[in-house]
Parts: structure tokens; sequence; C-alpha cells
């Protein structure tokens, strides 16, 4: 069984700042981190291989940095990783990214044949979830999005059994092998990495390719060139009229906020009368 | 690629134990608009098993003409036989503009359907516009961090499609009788072909928190400080009848499930009331609300953001103003009460 993990350096934005008077992000305010659906993903790797053996791999595009969210990914028990890191992926939309990482994906697996490709459900920066469904078209094999749970790997018969989150439940889905999941975050906990992954992790050189190193690519689909959406104006939206204050003491704002909420008493007349 | 034969305006029509999704109707009446603009065709796109009678419902929300794959093959939505059924459609058709809801599926299909055309793909957009002449279409969505918006474009390709989040367009008032031409298509396609099944699907047992039903939500932020901080938000939210939403921060800090979270990331909500209680009003979290019937500030900073995007404001402390809050409406549902039974 070999799986490879899609894993992508980002800014964490739980911690980024908004300068509020210049409208803009503070990016040094934000450490750069693995992307926490992609831990999640990783995650499922290890509890799959601890069932059926075999390798796990990652995967990265992205600068030289993003060393370190392969480095984490091992952390969790990944067994190597890739980066591709190169100025003709910089740039990219999702549809450059799926097809930079898909060139990528064919290459490992011409050194070991993948039977599974894991993707977050989106990454927390561009926040699209279009690039797990691209690259299994890239690859033509069948995607199984918004995954919940990991059922049943059937190695002999090269299937999997997955469930697959809908707004009021879930489905029950079976696919062949090889085949591409994007999992959310309640696939999995993710736990304490042990003590040997660490000092792995902390050893660990991942394998680093530039354009030049994958086999035929098309350099016209790759990076800003490659990307059919350009992002126009960016602007502040326009916000609705500002709010009218209400003012006095709180008794007498309550006071006026009661008269405004009476106005809507239909709304509330079912629960007093229950 | 002659842009001169890509015409017409589309929306995937989402549908789910016989009826249509309400994000396609809002999709329609947006739809609706860009097509009148650019003086085209709207168009539904409907794919599934038994589904026909749906039509109607298309042409009532805006539609001029609806393409119909109905094949038992369509019977569960898999990515591998919706995404060649509108492969095949739009080859042959050709429209300029093809929406999805962002939701899981119009978000799976929509990346499968990009990929292979190829086109770019504009994510989880809040704004549509066009452009009257060239028919560029305009699809802004929330930028990542910033208190900014994005409008993204696609210039060299088409179709150009976007996925719009669910309760952000209005659909328009159905006309009922209202109707147009239908298309039936079938594709060859055979199950083996396939290579996903959907062997059951289970209806969560757990009673799923649907906030964005609700009428009346009061939400807290930050400001509330801490985990019993709170609990006044779902007593106010008791008091009223209302559903509790929270900002990220608060999801974050884990005094609420996710499930509860407003905003770009979270639900988008439209009650009749608002309550913002302790939340700054980042845009990640406006995004969620905006469009809610009466919006109700409450925040200690008068500068916060929230006042902006508030129809109401109280600038104090919650833990003064909502007991009062709670006392007087109390007082005042129990004098309703009164009258009623008088009355
Ligand atoms: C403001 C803004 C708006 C944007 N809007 C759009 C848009 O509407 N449409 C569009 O096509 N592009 C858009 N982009 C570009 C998009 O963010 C990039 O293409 C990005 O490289 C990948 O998209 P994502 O972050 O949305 O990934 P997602 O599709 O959300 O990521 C899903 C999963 O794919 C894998 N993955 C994604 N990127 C990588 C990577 N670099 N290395 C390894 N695995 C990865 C991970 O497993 C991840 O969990 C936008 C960018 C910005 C800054
Ligand atoms: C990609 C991305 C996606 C995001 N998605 C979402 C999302 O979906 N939803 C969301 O909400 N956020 C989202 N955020 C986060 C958002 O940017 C804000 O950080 C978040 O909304 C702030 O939460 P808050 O208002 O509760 O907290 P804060 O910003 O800390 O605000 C607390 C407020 O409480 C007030 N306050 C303090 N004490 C009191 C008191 N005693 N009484 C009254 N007021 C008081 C303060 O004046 C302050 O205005 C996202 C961010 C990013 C980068």
């Amino acid at each position: 069984m070999h799986i490879v993990v899609c894993v992508k350096q980002v800014p964490d934005t739980k911690i980024i700042k908004i300068n509020p008077k210049t409208n803009t992000l503070d990016r040094r305010s934000a450490p750069a981190i693995l992307n926490p659906y992609d831990a999640h993903a990783v995650q499922e790797a290890v509890k799959i291989k601890e069932k059926t053996g075999g390798t796990i791999s990652v995967l990265s595009m992205g600068p030289p940095q993003a060393t370190a969210v392969i480095k984490k990914s091992v952390e969790i028990g990944a067994d190597q990783g890739y980066l591709i890191s190169d100025r003709a992926f910089a740039g990219a939309d999702t549809l450059a990214t799926s097809y930079a990482l898909s060139k990528a994906l064919e290459r490992i697996s011409k050194e070991l044949p993948i039977d599974m490709i894991i993707c977050g459900k989106h990454a927390i920066d561009g926040d699209t979830g279009q690039v797990g469904p691209g690259i299994a078209r890239r690859l033509d094999i069948p995607p199984v999005t918004n995954v919940i749970e990991v059922t049943e790997v059937n190695e002999r018969e090269k299937t999997v059994l997955i469930q697959r989150k809908l707004t009021n439940g879930y489905e029950l889905v079976q696919s062949e092998m090889p085949c591409l999941l994007t999992v959310e975050k309640e696939i999995n906990d993710i736990k304490y990495s042990p003590m040997p992954n660490m000092i792995s992790a902390a050893r660990y050189e991942p394998i680093i390719w530039a354009v030049d190193d994958l086999e035929n690519v098309d350099r016209s689909q790759l990076g800003l060139k490659g990307s059919p959406t350009v992002v126009g104006k960016m602007f502040t939206p326009p916000r609705p009229e500002g709010g009218k204050k209400l003012d006095g003491s709180a008794d007498e704002q309550v006071g006026q906020l009661m008269d405004i909420l009476m106005e809507k008493k239909d709304l509330f007349t079912l629960q007093s009368t229950k | 690629m002659d842009f001169q034969d890509y015409k017409g305006v589309w929306v995937f029509i989402e549908q789910k134990d016989g009826a249509v999704a309400s994000v396609s109707l809002e999709l329609l009446g947006a739809g609706r608009k860009l097509a009148d603009k650019r003086g085209v065709e709207l168009a539904g796109i409907l794919i599934g098993e038994n589904v026909k009678h749906l039509t109607n419902t298309v042409f009532e929300y805006g539609a001029d003409t609806v393409y119909v794959y109905d094949q038992p093959i369509f019977k569960h939505y898999r990515t591998e036989s919706y995404m060649k059924a509108l492969l095949e459609c739009s080859d042959k058709h050709k429209p300029e503009i093809i929406l999805f809801g962002a939701t899981s599926t119009g978000k799976d299909l929509a990346s499968a359907v990009a990929t292979d055309l190829p086109t770019g793909l504009t994510a989880d957009t809040t704004e549509l516009d066009v452009e009257e002449e060239t028919g560029l279409l305009l699809a802004s969505r929330p930028a990542f961090g910033g208190n900014i918006m994005a409008t993204i474009l696609c210039k060299k390709y088409r179709p150009q499609m976007a996925t719009v989040r669910s309760k952000v367009m209005k659909a328009l008032p159905p006309q009922l009788g209202r109707t147009g031409k239908i298309v039936e298509e079938t594709i060859a396609l055979k199950e083996e072909d396939i290579r996903t099944k959907v062997l059951e699907i289970v209806k969560a047992t757990v009673k799923k928190v649907r906030i964005d039903e609700a009428d009346i939500i009061v939400a807290g932020g930050k400001g509330l400080g801490s985990y019993e901080g709170f609990q006044l938000i779902h007593q106010l939210a008791e008091t009223l009848g209302g559903a509790v939403g929270a900002s990220r921060d608060v999801v974050e800090a884990g005094w609420i499930d996710h499930a509860h979270q407003v905003g770009q990331t979270g639900v988008t909500v439209t009650p009749k009331i608002y309550f913002a209680i302790g939340i700054s009003g980042a845009i990640q979290h406006i995004v969620g609300m905006k469009n809610s019937g009466l919006i109700i500030a409450i925040n200690k900073d008068k500068e916060a953001p929230i006042f902006q995007n508030c129809h109401y404001g109280i600038v104090g402390d919650a833990f003064e103003i909502v007991p009062i809050l709670i006392e007087q409406f109390k007082q005042a549902l129990s004098k309703e009460k009164v009258t009623n039974t008088s009355g």
C-alpha cells in the first residue's frame, strides 16, 4: 500500500491580524504551519498503514521553506516527502496547482505505484477546496470528497469503503483504488507524535524537485501563465450604513431596544404562548 | 477559442429527495440578472433520476431553458457520472457562464468539470456581476485573511465558472405557471464506467444544529471572555427562542461547537433578527450575517467595526446590558401573555 498525502504550507490564519487602518494583513503576525486539514490527512494515512503496512509519502508545492511541513508530516508518521519548488510554479491558481502536483505524482508513482492520494478538504488560506478533485481528474482516478471515515481498505480487491459527509448525514461509498480522498477534520484526532518520529523528523531531508526533474511537463500550464483565473481588483466591501447607536443609561438603551424588538413581536409570541 | 460561440448563463440545479436545493433557486435569481444584463438566456441543468417534474420549479424561479438528464445512473450524486453529463452538455451548447452552489456537491462537481474543460473556477463567491459588453464574469470573494474582497476574473477561457455561497444571493419570487423550453438529453454511460458506488445513505441520528434555519440568532464573540461568560448568550437565546451563533474565535476557544460558527468558514445565516454580542465584526464574520433582517450589536468598544454593519448598536458591557435585556424581555412576554389570555 502506497499512500501519498498532499500537504500545503499556510499562514496560521487564526493568529494573523488585520490592520484595521490599512485593511491589510500583517503577515509577520502569522507563522507558517501545516494546513490543519492536511495534518488530519497524514494522520489518516498513518491509521490506514497501521492496518495494511506500506509506505506513506507526502508531497508539497511551495517555496524552499515549505520543507518544514514535510518534516512535520514525518513527525506525524509519514515515511518520506517530496517538495516541488521552482519559480515556474509561482502564482498558480487551483488549475495550475493541480497540474503541477499531478506531474510530481506521476513521477512518484513511477518509483512506487500509488494506491491512494489523500488531500485536506481545503487549505485555510486559499480556501477553495478545488485542488484535490483537480488532481483526481488529471490522474483520471475517482475523487471522493468530504470523507469522515475510511471504513475498510481491501487491498486484494483494490477497493475502499468510505463515509462521505452530507448536509444531514453521510453516504457510504465504495471506490476502486487508486482513488483520491479529501478529508474533513472530524475524520480523526491528531495524536501526539511518538519520540522516535520527532527524532527522524528532525533529521529528515525532503527530496526537492524543480520543474526539470519532472517529465512531460507543458510549461505553459504552470504557475501564473497556466492559471485561467486572475485576481482583478481588491476592494473593501461596501458596508451597510453605519448603525444607529442607542443612547442613555444601560436601562434606557435596553428600553429603546425593547421597543424595536416589540415591533417584531410576532416572532416571539409563538414562544411566549407555549 | 472563439468567445462568440459561448452564450447564455447556466445554473447547476442541485436536487435531493425530490426537491430543488434552495441554493439553486437563489442562483437562478442571481443568474437571471446576469442573463438579462447580457441579453441572453438563463438555463438550468438538471441531472438525476426521476427529476423531470422539477423543471416546473426551475422555470418558476426564472430559467428560460432546462437541460435534463434523467437516467438511473444519476440516482446518486457521483463525481464521475455527473461530471460526464455536464461536460457533454457544455461541449454541445457552450454556455458563457456556469454557476454552482458552493455546497459539497457543487464544489466537488465544479472542481472536476473545470479541470477537464479546462477553465477557471472562482470559489465561494459572495458577489456576482457581469460586464455587459464582454460577458466577463466578475466574481468576488472575501480574500484570505484580509479585510478585503477580491474580484476573480477568467479572461481567456470559456465557459467561466463559479461556486456561490448559499444564502447570499436572493431567489426571485416564483411566478406560478411560468414555463420554458425543456431539452432532454441522454448520455451513453454504463454503470461499469463509474468507479464509485453509493451503497447507502445514512441520515444522521444526532440532531444537527441548523442555525441557518433560525429566525432569531443570538451570536456571541470573544468579548464574552470565557466559556462561563458565554453562557449568557445561551440564556438570551433561550429567552428569545432563538438559536446560538458564534464567531470563529469562540469556536476555536472551544466554548461551542463549529456548527454554530457564523461566517466565511462557518455558516451563512439570514435570520430576521441577529444579535452580535462581544463580536468585533471582522469581514469574515460579516459576510456570514450581513443579510440578516435586523442586526443588533452590543459591544463595549464604540469603534468596533460591527457598529458599521448593524442596524442598531449599544455601546456597553454585555454583562451589564444582556441581563437587563433578559429581564425586560421576560416582563414584556408575561404582559403579552396576560393580554393574550384576557383578550
Ligand atoms: C485571495 C485569493 C483568492 C483566490 N481565489 C481563487 C479562486 O477563486 N480560484 C482559483 O482557482 N484559485 C484561487 N486562488 C489561488 C489558490 O489559492 C491557489 O491556487 C492555491 O495554490 C491552491 O488553492 P487552495 O489554497 O484553495 O487549496 P485547496 O484546494 O483549498 O486545498 C485542498 C488540498 O489540496 C492540497 N494542496 C493545495 N495546495 C497544495 C500545495 N501547494 N501543495 C500540496 N498540496 C496542496 C492539500 O491537500 C489541501 O488540503 C486564490 C488565491 C488568493 C490569494
Ligand atoms: C480565512 C479566515 C476565515 C475566517 N472565518 C471566520 C468565520 O467564519 N467566522 C468568524 O466569526 N470569524 C472568522 N475569521 C476570524 C475573524 O477574522 C476574526 O478573528 C473573528 O471573527 C473575531 O472574533 P470575535 O469578534 O469574537 O473576537 P475579537 O475580534 O477578539 O472581538 C471581541 C470583541 O468583544 C468586545 N468586548 C470585549 N469585552 C466585552 C464586553 N464585556 N461586552 C461587550 N463587548 C465586549 C471587544 O470590544 C471586541 O470588539 C476568519 C479569519 C480568517 C483569516
